[in-house]
C-alpha cells in the first residue's frame, strides 16, 4: 500500500501550483456541480443525476441518497454509506457508470440494480430474445423505434419485468454488452 | 489420522455424526432481498422448471435438488446467491440493522458480507475486509452481482485493522467469521480432512485470537461481535472465546438460533474454559443435515451493569435476515 499522505499532497493544487488531476488509485467524490469541478474532465453529481433521468427516466429522487465517486479514468461508483473523502480503499459501493467518453455507458450491474425504475429506453425482449441476449448474442431488432445508443434490455419474469443488462442499439441491431463473465446460457422460458 | 476421530467424545451419536460427515451436502441458494422476495424467486424457479425444496428454518433458502446454484434466471438477475445453510447463521446472530456501521473482518468471498448488507436493507455502512487481495475480487464480483451499494472493501490484516481510511473509528457490530481448520465443510470439500494438521490448528488459533481481540476493540461499548468458524476444534472455538473474555472488556451473551445446536464445551484436552463459553452454539452435521459450524455472540463492554445505558440489544438475536455462504474460514489473514 502506498502512503496516504502522499496523495493528500498531490491533490493540493495550491501547494504545488499544478491543477488537481484524477488519481487512478484513489476514490474521489464527484463535485456537486460543474461549477465546483476542480479536476478536469470529472463528471459532476448534477450531471450524473441528470443523465440517468434524461436517458432512462430514472428520477433524481431514486439516486438522491447515494454518493458518487470516481477512481480510474471515468469510472464512476455509486455508494450508499459513510466514507472518508477522498478514500484509499479497494472498492466503494459498485461501479455504475463510465464517463469521460462521448456516450456515457451504464454498467450491467447498475442497470440490474436500478433499471427497474426506468421509464424510457427500455427494450422488453421476448423469451427467445432474452436468452440470446443473456448469452451475449447480437440480434437484429428493426422494430425498435426508440433512441439509438445504450438501452436497458429487460424481460418478463415471475409476474414482473426485470432488467437483464445493457444493450447497444445501432443500425437495426441490438448488441449485447453483457460482460463475458456474466453471460449465461439460460433456457427460453415461456411465461 | 482423520481429525473427525478426535471429536467423537464431544458428540452424542458418533455413528450418526460420522455418517452425516460422509454424505455430500445439497446445493443451497439464499434469496437476495435487495433485489427480490423469496416468493418471487420461487415463482421464477417454478416458471423455469428449477426443482427445489424449502428449508424449514429459513424462508429465504432454497435447496436445489438438481445441484447447480447458477445457470438459471434468478441467479443471472442477482436474486440468489449460492450459500451453504449453516453459513447464514452468523449474520442471524449479528442481527445488523439498517443505518448501522458493521465490520466484516474476514469477508471474502462475500457471502456473509452480502447477507449483512441485505439485512441492513442496503443502508448504513458495511466494511468488508480481507487480507487476501485475490479473494477480494471474488467478494467484489459477488457484491456487484447482488446489487450491494453500502459496502466499502478494504485489504488489511484484520489483527491490526486501521479505521483511518474510514469516516468513523468504531463499529456498531463486527463479524469475525474466522479462518479455521474447516472440518465442518468436509461434506462439501473432503480434502480438508486430508490437509488437517494439529500444527495448523495451533497456528490459526493464534490468528483467531488476534482478530477477535481487534474486533472487540473496534466495536463501541454495548455493540455486538459475532465469532464463528466452520471447525469443531475447541482450540479454535471455545479457547478463542476464553482468551477474549480474559483479555478484553466483553461478555458472551445467550442467543437463539433457529435449528438444533448444543452448547460450547468447557473442557478439552486437559484445558478448562470459562463457563460462559457454554452460551456459544455448536452445530453438528447429523443434527440438522448441514455442515458443521460454531457461533458465539459477544457484547462489548463487559457485563450488562458495566455498560448500563448502552443500547442493550446485544442478546436479542433473531433471525429473519437472509443468509450468506459457507466457506467460513479460508479468508482473513495470512497463515
Amino acid at each position: 500500500m502506498s502512503d496516504p499522505d502522499r496523495d493528500e499532497d498531490r491533490s493540493d493544487a495550491d501547494r504545488d501550483g499544478h491543477e488537481p488531476t484524477n488519481d487512478g488509485q484513489r476514490f474521489d467524490r464527484l463535485p456537486a456541480t460543474p461549477a465546483d469541478r476542480e479536476v478536469a474532465g470529472r463528471a459532476s453529481r448534477e450531471e450524473v443525476l441528470d443523465w440517468w433521468d434524461e436517458r432512462f427516466g430514472i428520477g433524481r429522487d431514486v439516486l438522491a441518497g447515494y454518493s458518487f465517486w470516481e477512481k480510474g479514468a471515468g469510472k464512476v461508483w455509486v455508494f450508499n454509506g459513510e466514507a472518508a473523502d477522498p478514500s484509499r480503499i479497494e472498492a466503494i459501493g459498485m461501479a455504475f457508470l463510465r464517463t469521460r467518453q462521448e456516450h456515457w455507458k451504464p454498467t450491467t450491474r447498475a442497470v440490474q440494480r436500478f433499471g427497474g425504475h426506468a421509464t424510457r429506453n427500455v427494450v422488453e425482449l421476448d423469451a427467445e430474445r432474452a436468452s440470446r441476449f443473456a448469452a451475449g448474442e447480437d440480434q437484429d431488432l428493426p422494430e425498435w423505434d426508440g433512441d439509438w445508443g445504450y438501452l436497458i434490455a429487460a424481460h418478463r419474469i415471475a409476474g414482473g419485468t426485470a432488467p437483464i443488462g445493457v444493450g447497444l442499439y445501432l443500425y437495426d441491431e441490438l448488441r449485447s454488452v453483457v460482460p463475458k463473465g456474466s453471460r449465461a446460457d439460460l433456457p427460453v422460458v415461456d411465461r | 489420522m482423520n481429525p473427525l476421530d478426535r471429536y467423537e467424545p464431544l458428540v452424542d451419536d458418533v455413528d450418526a455424526f460420522r455418517a452425516a460427515c460422509d454424505r455430500p451436502l445439497p446445493s443451497v441458494v439464499r434469496t437476495n432481498r435487495i433485489k427480490a422476495s423469496p416468493a418471487r424467486v420461487g415463482d421464477a424457479f417454478d416458471e423455469e422448471g428449477v426443482a427445489y425444496d424449502p428449508v424449514g428454518w429459513h424462508d429465504g433458502l432454497f435447496r436445489l435438488t438438481d445441484g447447480n446454484p447458477g445457470g438459471n434466471w434468478p441467479h443471472l438477475h442477482g436474486w440468489t446467491h449460492g450459500q451453504e445453510e449453516v453459513s447464514v447463521l452468523p449474520t442471524l446472530a449479528l442481527d445488523p440493522q439498517p443505518g448501522e456501521r458493521v465490520w466484516d473482518a474476514c469477508a471474502a468471498p462475500g457471502s456473509k458480507t452480502t447477507q449483512i448488507a441485505d439485512a441492513m436493507a442496503d443502508r448504513g455502512t458495511v466494511v468488508a475486509n480481507d487480507n487476501n487481495l485475490g479473494r477480494l475480487s471474488a467478494l467484489r464480483h459477488n457484491a456487484e452481482r447482488l446489487g450491494v451499494t453500502n459496502t466499502i472493501v478494504t485489504n488489511q490484516d484484520a489483527r491490526n485493522f486501521s479505521t483511518k481510511p474510514l469516516a468513523f473509528d468504531e463499529f456498531d457490530r463486527a463479524l469475525v467469521d474466522a479462518p479455521c481448520s474447516c472440518e465442518g465443510t468436509c461434506r462439501k470439500n473432503p480434502d480438508v480432512l486430508d490437509e488437517w494438521t494439529l500444527d495448523h490448528v495451533h497456528a490459526v488459533a493464534g490468528i483467531q485470537k488476534g482478530i477477535l481481540t481487534r474486533a472487540v476493540q473496534a466495536t463501541r461499548p454495548g455493540g455486538t461481535v459475532v465469532y464463528s468458524t466452520c471447525t469443531f476444534a475447541p482450540e479454535e472455538n471455545e479457547a478463542v472465546l476464553d482468551h477474549a473474555l480474559a483479555t478484553e472488556k466483553c461478555e458472551i451473551v445467550p442467543f437463539d438460533l433457529p435449528l438444533e445446536t448444543v452448547p460450547g464445551v468447557t473442557e478439552w484436552d486437559g484445558e478448562t474454559y470459562d463457563e460462559r463459553v457454554r452460551r456459544a452454539h455448536r452445530v453438528y452435521p447429523h443434527h440438522n443435515d448441514t455442515g458443521g459450524f460454531f457461533c458465539a455472540k459477544l457484547r462489548v463492554g463487559g457485563t450488562e451493569e458495566e455498560i448500563d445505558g448502552s443500547d442493550g440489544d446485544a442478546d436479542g438475536s433473531d433471525g429473519d435476515a437472509d443468509g450468506s455462504d459457507g466457506d467460513a474460514g479460508e479468508t482473513g489473514v495470512a497463515r
